[in-house]
């Protein structure tokens, strides 16, 4: 009953989202306020029609109701009930529909935000409301998640009990990564909105920014959640693989780190402003690409061209509807733009630009790197690979540029900068990272030149991030009373920005780091043998068996000591063999210190020269990794915190508002 | 996610079922020459899994191909007879790195037209920049100065 409930309830948010759109068209066209007002509250509708459709498929899978056909095949009665939950998005139509709950849900928001002028607002929520139709008439008709099954196929406990995605960051993953690519859908709809009105002028560009910057930091946080995942979980010891499923998150995060930084330009100076238009438009294309390219299965196997071919199509032509339309618009218009405001080589605005052109530059690589080899493939039927060579050597080629500028760039002035001045400002953060480069040559290697180099790289730009905000509260130049009042003083966004900004310098570091030293080693021990890896040894000391719910597994015991001869830990791997699915999993044992992992996995048992039995263990020593998945959380946390700035809520578009909307809180 | 949970699997299959490239049976004796294929197997591709480098992998194919690659480099063949070898019996889908070709060259040539775009994008914005602006003189500057208090009062 409740699952037929949800399939009236979608059916009816295809309808209210067409009307959102016609409501919305007409009011913008006849200047109605009463029509335009009807088309948001038909946004407001869409959101909870999609919402009580997603609450269904929530109810089917948490009472396991095997009569619906996705709850057959991706849950089990089984599962612990997070993971009965998770499974509501694990499926493809389970996570169009979440895609559609994030973006009607989104649409609402933004249809209920009073500070949008009438028509820019009519015309965004018009086009936020022809997205969700897409997507909306995309699952009703192609991908019912609520599809019921026949009587006999009914199974008794459920289908997949795949272990290896009953986790928690796997169960988190899905929904922030849609939050944050679903979000650049209302950047998507302010800027087709602006270029219809003809208008992209700073106050558009801060109407843009929450958007964008809640956008960017959920993003970041779900690429960092399944980056961890598959670190923790798959057994490799890497953390990053240039896949193409990884880098279809990739490219919009990029895009959308760009867009930041462009909006701030024509926020702050009016400048760049089709450029912004245009990165608004591309970050949400690069999202729906994403979704295409995953969700087709063009990508996971390039021997194969859509694994659902009918599906994989529709998906290409919502995103060619979309992206056309949206980039036709933006060719015919954008010429008549204003877009006068100049700068100087030296400025705030020209580091920015630069920032934008770089990355740009490194979206172009995920991008072509990403899709040649499909592209090859169709035109001249030459099979190609682009790997990782490929990646690390040109992404970081127009990375670096980027990192090395950074901290010079939040120093600078507006419009006309001054050089030498901010480079006296920098001079501490410069020999911190001299001291981390030689630190580095003497202390870990004097021959890897290149190591040393991104050492001082994440160290010149954490230091040149906190130099900024130094400067700013005055340290260690004013009385410690001024620079209380200084600090407390400082708009939330920018210690937003000198967080993430320190997140990425912190990344760097621990990327290189872990890059450029970590150790591997494998060796078939039997009892009471010993390995080394990075100055520490481990030795296998015994064997059990063990019987879970629905798995056996072989577990070792490998104690592991530090250099000094301390015990580190006692791992713990295991090797478990699920007898329903067939399937064998390691489970990997993860030795922390406070910023290096030894990580341990078990692999086959063998039999010995002397009759006994050895077991292979291979061991990963990963130093600083730590730093790896911490950089980007400090990042995402700036982002939020930027967006808590009060001058983002209230709108206010001076100083002196900010100073008055202050008053009244320090009143309380 | 299904096919998200298809490239877990596919990864799972490769990571947890052997010990993978490391595996201490296979080396070769010299530690240069095992630490020179070790190289070539980061560049090659394993054709029958999605993605992988024959390195991380351990599907039966992979370790075919690194002991192949193992006794090549043992034979004291270079690493580039041993890619041509490969590419002439698998194609070029087999080395990870893309070849530099005509067909290949929007790789590198894509993100330099950016670049160049950009460049000539500032060259333009540079030119069209009005002249110095005028320093305000002393007047002026009071008369803002007591503008901007009046504003924050």
């Amino acid at each position: 009953m409740i699952d037929e409930l949800g399939q009236f309830a979608l059916a009816l948010a295809l309808v209210l989202s067409i009307a959102q759109v016609a409501l919305s068209a007409a009011g913008r066209l006849r200047r109605d306020a009463a029509l335009a007002g009807a088309g948001e509250g038909a946004a407001m509708a869409t959101f909870a029609a999609v919402a009580l459709g997603f609450f269904a498929l929530i109810h089917a899978f948490v009472t396991s109701d095997f009569s619906v056909m996705n709850v057959a095949e991706n849950s089990h009665t089984a599962k612990p009930l997070l993971y009965k939950i998770a499974g509501a998005w694990g499926s493809h139509e389970g996570s169009i529909l979440l895609w559609c709950l994030i973006l009607t849900g989104y649409g609402a928001v933004m249809a209920a935000s009073r500070r949008l002028p009438f028509g820019l607002k009519a015309s965004a929520v018009a086009t936020q409301g022809a997205l969700g139709a897409l997507f909306i008439g995309y699952m009703v008709f192609a991908s019912d998640p609520l599809q019921r099954i026949g009587l006999l196929q009914m199974p008794v406990e459920g289908n997949s009990l795949n272990p290896l995605l009953q986790d928690p960051a796997l169960a988190a993953h899905p929904p922030f990564l849609y939050a944050g690519y679903v979000g650049f859908s209302v950047v998507f709809s302010l800027s087709v909105a602006a270029l219809i009105a003809g208008r992209v002028d700073p106050a558009w560009a801060r109407w843009i920014r929450p958007w964008t910057l809640a956008a960017w930091s959920l993003l970041t946080i779900g690429i960092t959640l399944g980056s961890f995942w598959a670190y923790y979980e798959l057994g490799w010891g890497g953390w990053w693989a240039w896949d193409p499923v990884e880098n279809a998150s990739f490219m919009p995060w990029l895009l959308g780190t760009a867009l930041l930084h462009s909006a701030a330009v024509t926020e702050k100076r009016g400048a760049l402003a089709s450029w912004t238009a245009l990165l608004g438009i591309g970050a949400f294309t690069l999202s729906m690409m994403g979704a295409f390219l995953v969700r087709s299965g063009v990508l996971t196997s390039v021997h194969a061209f859509a694994i659902d071919p009918k599906r994989g199509l529709l998906l290409l032509v919502i995103l060619g509807v979309a992206a056309g339309a949206a980039l036709a618009l933006y060719a015919w218009r954008a010429p008549t733009l204003k877009d006068e405001a100049a700068f100087t080589p030296i400025s705030r605005e020209a580091s920015l630009f630069l920032n934008n052109v770089l990355f740009a530059a490194a979206t172009a690589v995920v991008l072509i790197g990403t899709l040649l080899p499909l592209i090859r493939a169709a035109i001249d039927g030459t099979p190609i690979s682009v790997g990782p060579p490929y990646f690390n050597l040109t992404f970081t080629a127009l990375v670096a540029p980027a990192l090395i500028v950074l901290p010079a760039g939040p120093l600078l002035a507006w419009k006309r900068g001054d050089l030498p001045g901010v480079l006296q400002r920098l001079w501490v953060a410069a020999l911190i990272a001299l001291g981390a480069a030689i630190a580095t040559l003497a202390l870990v290697s004097p021959t890897n030149a290149l190591a040393a180099c991104g050492v001082a790289l994440g160290a010149w730009v954490i230091a040149g991030a906190l130099a900024e905000a130094a400067e700013r509260v005055k340290l260690f130049r004013a009385p410690w009373a001024e620079v209380g009042r200084r600090a407390a003083g400082l708009p939330r966004g920018a210690w937003g920005m000198t967080l993430a900004h320190a997140g990425i310098g912190v990344f760097a570091l621990g990327a290189a780091f872990q890059g450029a030293w970590r150790a591997e080693g494998a060796e078939a021990l039997s009892f009471g043998q010993t390995m080394h890896l990075a100055g520490y040894t481990l030795r296998l000391d015994q064997a059990g068996s063990l019987f879970g719910p629905n798995f056996e597994a072989e577990r070792l015991l490998v104690h592991v000591s530090r250099p000094d001869g301390t015990t580190l830990c006692e791992a713990a791997p295991e090797r478990r063999m699920y007898a329903a699915g067939g399937q064998v999993v390691s489970g990997v044992a993860i030795c922390p210190t406070l910023l290096d992992d030894m990580y341990v996995v078990s692999g086959e048992r063998r039999a010995a020269a002397n009759g006994g039995s050895t077991f292979l263990i291979r061991a990963y020593w990963n130093p600083w990794v730590r730093l790896i998945f911490a950089g980007p959380l400090l990042m995402a946390l700036g982002g939020l915190l930027s967006l808590s700035d009060r001058r983002l809520r209230f709108a206010l578009t001076s100083r002196v508002g900010i100073a008055r909307a202050r008053q009244p809180a320090a009143a309380k | 996610m299904r096919a998200l949970r298809r490239t877990a699997l596919a990864l799972i299959a490769v990571a947890t079922l052997c010990a993978g490239a490391a595996d201490p049976g296979d080396r070769l004796h010299d530690p240069a020459e095992e630490a020179r294929a070790r190289a070539l197997f980061r560049d090659v591709r394993c054709l029958v899994c999605q993605s992988q480098s024959i390195d991380d992998s351990d599907a039966a194919l992979a370790h075919d191909l690194r002991q192949l690659i193992r006794q090549q480099v043992a034979a004291g063949r270079s690493d580039d007879q041993i890619r041509t070898f490969l590419v002439s019996r698998y194609g070029q889908f087999v080395l990870l790195t893309p070849k530099a070709s005509l067909g290949n060259a929007i790789l590198w040539v894509g993100p330099l037209l950016v670049l160049v775009a950009g460049a000539t994008a500032f060259a333009a914005r540079r030119r069209s920049l009005p002249s110095e602006p005028q320093n305000l003189t002393a007047e002026e500057e009071k008369t803002l100065a007591k503008l901007s208090r009046e504003k924050s009062a």
